[in-house]
Order: C-alpha cells, then structure tokens, then sequence
C-alpha cells in the first residue's frame, strides 16, 4: 500500500484534496513521522541529561578541568554545528525550488561542516583519553567517576547522532554514489587511525552505516525530492539543537576557573 | 489515487513475502498475535512454577526439577518481563492495534508499511533474546521486571546476573526500539490516513485508545532506552551511573558515587505510562463492545476520550508514587500522591459512562460482552486498591506485600488480558472469517472470572496481614507461615484457572478451521471493519476508500431503518 500512501502523500504535499480527511497538521507522512521520532529521541537525549544533572547535583566534588584549549575546541564545534544549519536551511530552499545543482552543494556544505565537528570532537576524546579520563575514571576527581561516565555518553550518544545525519544527508544528496565515498572513509579511516585509538574500532559505525544505507538504496532506488531534504533537515537541526543543551551542561559548566 | 488493478498488482503472491515478510498491516496484526500468544503461555506456565513452589517448595516437578529459591527469583523475574512487555503490550497494541487501526480508519495500510514489518520482527528478535535468558550459565537474571539495581547492575551479585542479565537488558532495549516504531507509525497513521468524513471525533474509541497509546509509547520507551544503555555501561564498561560503593560477596567493587535512586526515576518514568499502554487499549474494546452488545450508543463518547486523553497526561506525573519507599522528600510524595489520586476521577468517568451505555439497554449477552462486563468489574475491582497505595502513610504499611502483587494483577494484568479476551472473541469472525463457539466461549469465561477473583483478593488480605511479596518460602517466619492455607487455597485456584485456558486454546484453534462461517457483520455493528469484507481483502476496502457519514455509535436511532447505522450509510439512514 505503499503506492496509496505516496500518492496520498503528493496530493497532500500539493493541497489537493484526496480521498482522505485533510492531515491534522498539514503536513505528509514522512514529516510527521520525522517529527515523532524526533519527539521520542528529545526524551531519550532527556534521559540521559537527567543521568548528567542527577549525578552531577549528588556529587559536589565534581570536577572542572576543561581550560581554554577544549572550551576553545569545543566553541569552533559549535560555530561548526551552527553553520551547518545555516547551509542546511539554504539546502532545503534550494530543494523547494527545485535547483538540484545547488541542493547538492548546500547538502555537501552541511555534510562538510558535520564532517568537521566529528573531527574535532574525535580529537577532543583522544586527548581526554590522553589524560586519563574514561568512562569509569578521570585524572581530576577520583571520587567521582561519573564526570567520564556521562561525557562520553552524551557526547558519544550525539557524535553517533551526528555522523547517521553525515551519512543520511550523503544519502539523500548523492544516492548510491555516495556509497564507495563511505567504504573509502571507512577503510581509510580503520588502517590510519592507530589501533589503541578508540575510533579505529568507532569507525567500524560507518561499515553498518553503509551496509544499511545500500540496503534502503536497493529496496527503494528513487530520485529525492525537496520532502526528502526538508524530512532530513529535521533531523539535522534537531542533532543541532541537542548540542546547544550539551556544550553548556557539559563543558561551559565545568570550565576551569 | 490508485486504481483497484494497481492495488491488487500490489498485493504479494509467494509464501514468503505473504506470511513471513509480509508488509500488510493484518498479517503484522496476526503475526503479533501470535507472538502474544506464545508469550502468554510461556508466561503463565512460569507462574504456575511459582505457585507450586511456594506452597510445595520440596516438590519435584517433571521438566524442571526441584526449585531453589534463586530459581524462583529467575522465575518471576521472567513472569512479569515476559506478561508486561511481550502479552500486554505486544497483543493489544501490535496485535489489534496493528490489524484493526487502519481499517477502522478507512486506511488501506499503515502510513509506514516497512517500518511497520520492521518494528514486528525487531519485537521478535527482543523475545527470542529474552528466552535465550533461561538457556546461558546462571540462568535467567533475579531482579524482577523492574531490575533495580544494585542486584541487576552488578554482574557477580547471583546466579542469573551474568550473561542471563546481560540478554535481560539487551531484549528490554531491542523492545523499546520495537515500540517506538510501531508508536510512530500508529500515530502517523491516525494522523494522515483517515477517511473522507472520518473527522477526530467520529474516530472509534478504540482507535483513540491505539492513539493515546502510542503516544505513551512513543514518550516513554525513549527513556526506557536510555536507561537501558546506561546499565549495559555499568555491567559491562565500569561505569557508576547506578552503583555506590558496595561489598558483594566479601568483595570491594570498583564502583562508586553511582546513584540506585537514578534507575528508579528513569525506570518508573516509563513504567508508569506502561501500565496505562497495558490497559488503555482495553478500555477502548470494552467500549466498542459494551456500545454494540447494549445496543445503545456509548454514554458521553467526548467524555471517554478527554478521560483516556487525561489518564495518559496523568501516567506521567505519577512516576514518584512507586518510590515512596526510597527516602523522598515527604512534599514531594505528598505531590506525587495527590496526582495519583486525580487518575481516579478520569478512571471513575469511564466506569460510569460504561455503566451508563448498559443501563436500560436491550443487552446481548454473548461472550465478547461478557468479557467486556468482565473488564469493567475487573477495573473496579482492581482500581479501588489505588487509592490505597497511592497515599504514602498506607504505602509504607503494604509496600513489596501481596496486596500490591493483588492490586496490579487485578487492574494491569487480567484486566488486559480480559480486554484482549474480549477483542478476540469480538474480531475473531472478521480476522478468521468463522465464528467461535459460544458455549466453550461462556465455560471459559465463568471459570476464569470466578479464578481471577478466587486467586487475586485473597491476595490484598495476605498483604494486610503482612505476607511480603517475591518471597520463594514462607516456612521461615512464624507469622508468615500461618498464612500458608490461604497461599495453597491460591495455588489450587490457579491451576483450575490456567487448566481452563486450555478450553480457550481449543476453541480458538477449532473455530479457526471448523466455525461456522461468519457473515460480514456478525454482531451488527457500525464501526468500518464491518463494511468489509471477510476476512478484509488486501487493501482493506478493494480499492475504495470508504467516506464516513456517521458517528462510530450510532444505536437505536430513532426512524432508522435497522437498530444500527453504519459509519458508512448515506446521510439519509438516520432521521436528523
């Protein structure tokens, strides 16, 4: 029934009157889908923030170690993530109107940013690990292991959020030739990141990323349209919004002083 | 729209993409209903195992042996996984939800029909993991379906809180993931498939329970997740997100700092609102079937949905009210308790309004009725005990008694499941195209009745007098072992009851071949399903969308040709 749905879809899309009573919020199957799991994944990121304050509030010996070099690092992430927005929202317009070249460009733009955050933020953790810092320990407040412990959850839980929105955008932008780009970052990646590194393991992500993105691309081999950038920018905003609640609580709260 | 050649081009022809990957709502329908009903038996045979150990704990049983009291734990421990997630949630919600949603909407599938086949295998592999728990060293883990830690967080801590405990956590989150795809996509579907004219409030109320329901669902599973990820951490990574400082077997652990208390908010956060998934659905059967069977319209419809509208905005403010054991601030227990309480007045509503669509109808009292009439008085039953356990000072007295083992039997477990009775003896005609046969129907639902009762009230009088729960033997303690008659007064109770759900089984699998064959209408009802074919062909309606000109209950109305009107019957048929 696939073929209904779509076809109730693009009637809705154009405010055509179907078959059906007009959709409760004007909007087609794929957005409000879009929309609801974007609800549902607030309270999963909800949950584990409440992991972070309900710790961070019962142990007052919670350290503040980040000095100017991580906020510094952390801040060029942000300015990343936001820019990233900024040709994400370019991208979707230019969908709207039609212009393919530009989509394209726009979407590579937003991948390009998203790319850098990854990066940064992967350095960032190899530096940290660096130090001492894990999930169970960290250098600064042996009495409170929970400070490793919810970083890399939140951040790692976001990084992982981050890179499915690289790979969903390379998939919407540039279909299956997106594919070998992938392999090639992934191969690439295992044999040149040293193997006591934690992404020479965390960048197997991208293996299933690209075992599941050729699985959709086999079963449903279409052309993207503009409801497709627009779904995928959702999700790429929401990946945004989530970090403006974890560089605060994460970093600007425990910087030293 | 899609012509009817290019639908039925559509529908699949090999065995495998019919039955198996099948991406047609019903199929997924049956397919969860089926898991369901393996899940319940795997489910009550446990608990079968309990009631003879406690009351025998020397016995030795064929299949399983003796039962140590570990053993036990691992037994209820799986009992209440296995009911809460894999029969309560997966057979109203996936089961009928699934089949029934579209169609009563006038959809011809799920607006997501490959996420929908999805979320059903994702909830099969969840319960083949889940079973797998019994199977690895140590066996199935002791924690209980709530899985407080420290016990399920750490991994030395007893015989099943190794691999057992590890599979445990890993089907709970593959189950969550499950959910949130089927919550999503029912809700999309409410939202964006609904036929011409089948405005909000001309929806069936069960269509509004599925609703509400997956909007528990979708809120609440999230979290769940999360909570799940995070103790996987704590068993297998170090991490001290639950875990304190602690001694376990003579040993200093590693952890420390972890908060016990932070599992308890997240975990109750979900499990609150999974009570009302469990349930909700059944209030929208016993709705639909108590409008039918009296042959009236159901009494305040926009008053039954505000009150389902209203439980669920409750079931997430009330989380606090299962920890008023756990040291809280006694302003925020009060809080929490008076919230509590206001779910009675929504929850009062719609016993009323059940009440009230009975009252002076000419009522048929065939077997979907009577479980409907089941539910109601299950509900009540059940429900007076909530405002006991809702107020801390009494809370503190019954807390971890049988009166609250009593308490959510009654209203969470049979309650639901009688909803589910209910929906399966009302459905069965349009999902098997026979009918069932009464007279086995009404046996096994006297008995079962009269051994719900027999088996849970004793219960809230064990938890008076102090028997406390998920004990395996009670010889130990000379108080508690004066209560051992009435604990073997409930054993026998349950096994007449389980025994009898064996009549249930052989009606359900004899009908399924050898029923009658049923009309299109069977119990003249109005709600869509019914103006279709039977069983439904592959897009629901043979390539038309129906356009509803009716309420859903539209009874008795006066100078109405027949006693009934059609959600689809032209204006005309009614006389205003």
């Amino acid at each position: 029934m696939a073929d209904a749905t779509l076809q109730h879809d693009a009637a809705v899309g154009h405010g055509l009157a179907g078959a059906y009573e007009a959709p409760l919020f004007g909007a087609y199957s794929k957005k409000v889908g879009m929309w609801l799991f974007l609800a549902s994944d607030s309270l999963t990121f909800g949950a584990l923030l409440f992991a972070f304050s309900y710790n961070r509030i019962s142990n007052p010996a919670w350290p503040t170690p980040f000095a100017v070099e991580s906020i510094t690092n952390a801040t060029i992430m942000t300015a990343c993530l936001l820019s990233s927005s900024l040709t994400m929202v370019l991208g979707v317009l230019a969908a709207r109107r039609g212009d393919r070249a530009w989509t394209r460009n726009w979407l590579l733009g937003t991948m390009a940013f998203g790319t850098a955050f990854i990066v940064l933020h992967g350095l960032e953790w190899t530096h940290l690990i660096d130090k001492g810092m894990t999930p169970f320990a960290n250098p600064w407040a042996p009495s409170v292991p929970q400070f490793g412990g919810t970083f890399f959850t939140l951040t790692g839980m976001h990084m992982l959020h981050v890179t499915i929105g690289v790979i969903y955008l390379g998939v919407i932008a540039f279909r299956k030739w997106f594919l070998p780009v992938l392999a090639a970052i992934w191969i690439a990646g295992y044999f040149l990141i040293p193997a006591d590194n934690v992404f020479h393991y965390g960048i197997h992500a991208l293996g299933i990323g690209l075992i599941v993105s050729a699985i959709i691309l086999f079963l449903k081999p279409k052309v993207y349209d503009a409801h497709d950038v627009e779904v995928s920018g959702l999700y790429w905003h929401f990946v945004d919004l989530v970090w403006m609640f974890i560089f605060p609580l994460v970093y600007l709260m425990s910087t030293k002083i | 729209m899609a012509t009817p050649a290019t639908i039925h081009a559509h529908a699949p022809q090999g065995f495998i993409r019919k039955y198996i990957f099948s991406l047609d709502h019903k199929v997924i329908g049956m397919q969860y209903f089926f898991l369901a009903l393996t899940a319940v038996f795997v489910g009550m045979f446990l608990s079968l195992l309990m009631r003879i150990h406690m009351v025998w704990p020397a016995a030795v049983l064929p299949l399983v042996g003796e039962i140590k009291p570990e053993t036990y734990l691992s037994l209820l421990t799986m009992h209440g996984t296995i009911m809460v997630f894999f029969v309560l949630t997966t057979a109203p919600q996936g089961g009928f939800g699934n089949y029934f949603l579209p169609i009563q909407i006038g959809a011809p599938d799920m607006a997501f029909p490959v996420l929908n086949m999805l979320s059903f295998w994702t909830t099969f592999v969840a319960f083949v993991v889940i079973i797998a728990a019994f199977f690895v060293t140590g066996g199935a883990p002791l924690h209980g379906w709530t899985g407080y830690p420290p016990l399920s967080a750490v991994q030395s801590a007893g015989p099943g809180e190794g691999l057992g405990a590890d599979l445990w956590i890993t089907s709970i989150a593959i189950f969550c993931i499950a959910s949130l795809m089927g919550a999503l996509n029912f809700i999309t579907t409410t939202l964006d498939l609904r036929a011409k004219g089948m405005s909000l409030m001309r929806m069936p109320l069960t269509v509004w329970s599925w609703f509400i329901t997956a909007i528990l669902g979708l809120l609440a599973f999230g979290v769940l997740l999360s909570a799940g990820i995070l103790l996987l951490m704590d068993r297998n990574l170090g991490t001290s997100f639950y875990v304190p400082l602690i001694v376990v077997n003579g040993q200093v652990l590693g952890h420390k700092g972890g908060s016990p208390l932070l599992w308890q908010h997240l975990f109750w956060f979900f499990g609150h609102p999974e009570v009302y998934i469990a349930i909700l659905p059944g209030m929208g059967v016993t709705s639909q079937i108590l409008s039918t069977f009296s042959r009236k319209p159901i009494f305040g419809y926009k008053a039954m949905v505000y009150a389902m509208l209203s439980i669920g905005l409750f079931g997430f403010m009330v989380w606090g009210h299962h920890m008023f054991m756990s040291g809280m601030s006694p302003y925020s227990a009060f809080a929490f308790s008076i919230l509590t309480m206001c779910i009675g007045v929504p929850s009062a509503i719609k016993t009323f309004n059940w009440l009230g669509t009975m009252h002076k109808g000419r009522i048929r009292f065939q077997t979907p009725m009577l479980y409907a009439i089941g539910f109601v008085s299950l509900f009540v039953s059940g429900g007076l005990s909530g405002p006991f356990l809702a107020q801390p000072v009494l809370d503190i007295q019954l807390h971890d008694t049988y009166f609250v083992v009593g308490h959510f039997h009654l209203i969470m477990g049979v309650a639901a499941i009688f909803g589910i009775f209910a929906a399966t003896y009302y459905w069965f005609p349009k999902m098997f195209g026979r009918m069932m046969n009464e007279t086995l129907g009404r046996i096994h639902f006297f008995i079962t009745l009269a051994g719900t009762y027999a088996i849970f009230m004793p219960m809230h009088y064990l938890g008076m007098a102090g028997q406390t729960r998920r004990y395996s033997q009670f010889t130990e303690v000379a108080y508690q072992a004066k209560l051992i008659p009435l604990q073997t007064f409930i054993t026998y109770a349950a096994i007449i009851t389980i025994s009898a759900q064996l009549i249930f089984v052989i009606n359900l699998f004899w009908s399924m071949f050898k029923g009658p064959k049923a009309s299109d209408n069977p119990w003249q009802s109005t709600t869509l399903e019914w103006t279709t074919a039977t069983p439904p062909p592959h897009d629901n309606f043979g390539g038309v969308t129906p356009v509803v000109n009716h309420g859903p209950y539209e009874y008795a109305v006066p100078g109405a040709p027949r006693d009934y009107v059609m959600q689809t019957d032209p204006v005309s048929a009614s006389a205003h």
